[in-house]
């Protein structure tokens, strides 16, 4: 492989508009709800809002998939599901479309993007994340995910974690400090 | 491959009770959007909105509950993207704990490929991300290939913990 090529790849999906006050309420959102009877009204006095806009902002945000899912978030490794791979496809653009949708709905598929190839490198463009119990219970859910949505023919790779360097989650906007 | 038996999460999540596999395991979405959210769960579960809370502030200290709240679509707010790079053995480990001091940088993980370093990047706009991406490439002399989502195709139920 010549590592004199950059890989650089121009474009990036476009930002949807949120106005400042969405922008403030996902700011308090991302390290979660007070753990209190009235969690809602309690962001609105940090915001400035009372908790029935608070309410309605969070459920416009949901309706337009910014917050894809609202409730309990579980630590998988905590919890026994101590293996995990990242299994890249090569599918043909023209199946994308069915092969995608099918491929996100199991539940131990926690990640499931097209992203662009980068040829001759990296042919792979479609990426999930596989969760199992340890790495065997893994490969299995590989092969019953290539079963159950025809995949049999098509070229993939299993990306074992070997070591982890870092692990949090995203900082999208810089939470205020109160010192 | 073998399994460690001794392990100690494996021992702690059987000692969990099925109010707590319960809580784990039925509200990962559809939280109530109401203004007594655990009142609601309280009467669903059959206990009282003070035990939903306390069982909860007790998953969370013990590490199981990350949170109560949002889960974001990756690139719907600020700009992110995968990205990779194919090391030499004997450099990957300089340049991961380089990577690691970024904090627009939120996973980095070494995998068993040609391209063996793997990370996230994240930042409030993609003129930001693309700075961090330029010093990266200079400061270690190596090409980044990145990879933005283009679609997702995942439909986030949360997990199912299929307690056996």
């Amino acid at each position: 492989m010549d590592m004199k090529v950059s890989f650089r790849h121009p474009r990036l999906p476009e930002q949807l508009a949120l106005d400042d006050q969405d922008q403030a309420l996902i700011m308090l959102l991302q390290t979660g709800l007070s753990l209190s009877m009235s969690p809602y009204a309690e962001l609105g006095r940090r915001l400035g809002m009372d908790e029935e806009e608070v309410i309605s902002r969070i459920e416009n945000l949901v309706d337009r998939n910014i917050i894809k899912r609202f409730g309990v978030v579980v630590r998988h490794h905590e919890l026994g599901y101590r293996a995990n791979a990242m299994v890249v496809w090569d599918i043909p653009d023209d199946r994308i479309s069915d092969l995608g949708p099918c491929m996100g709905q199991f539940d131990f598929v926690t990640l499931c993007y097209r992203r662009p190839r980068c040829l001759p490198a990296w042919p792979y463009n479609l990426f999930t994340m596989i969760h199992g119990r340890d790495r065997d219970d893994v490969l299995d859910n590989v092969e019953l995910l290539a079963a159950r949505c025809g995949l049999d023919d098509l070229q993939y790779d299993v990306l074992f974690s070997i070591r982890r360097f870092k692990q949090r989650g995203a900082i999208y906007r810089k939470v205020e400090k109160s010192d | 491959m073998h399994r460690v038996n001794t392990d100690i999460e494996q021992f702690r999540t059987c000692q969990l009770n099925s109010l707590e596999k319960r809580l784990l395991n039925e509200f990962q979405h559809g939280f109530p959007l109401i203004p007594r959210p655990f009142q609601k769960i309280a009467e669903e579960l059959d206990v009282t909105e003070q035990v939903v809370i306390e069982t909860l502030e007790n998953l969370q200290s013990q590490g199981f509950v990350s949170r109560v709240g949002a889960v974001f679509r990756a690139n719907s707010i600020g700009a992110s993207t995968l990205a990779a790079m194919a090391l030499p053995e004997q450099q990957l480990e300089e340049v991961a704990a380089m990577i690691c001091e970024y904090s627009e940088v939120n996973h980095n993980y070494q995998r068993n490929h040609d391209f063996n370093l793997w990370f996230v990047l994240t930042a409030r706009d993609e003129q930001a991300l693309n700075a961090v991406l330029d010093d990266i490439e200079q400061r270690s002399g190596f090409p980044v290939m990145y990879l933005p989502m283009e679609e997702d195709f995942h439909i986030d139920l949360g997990f199912d913990l299929s307690w056996t």
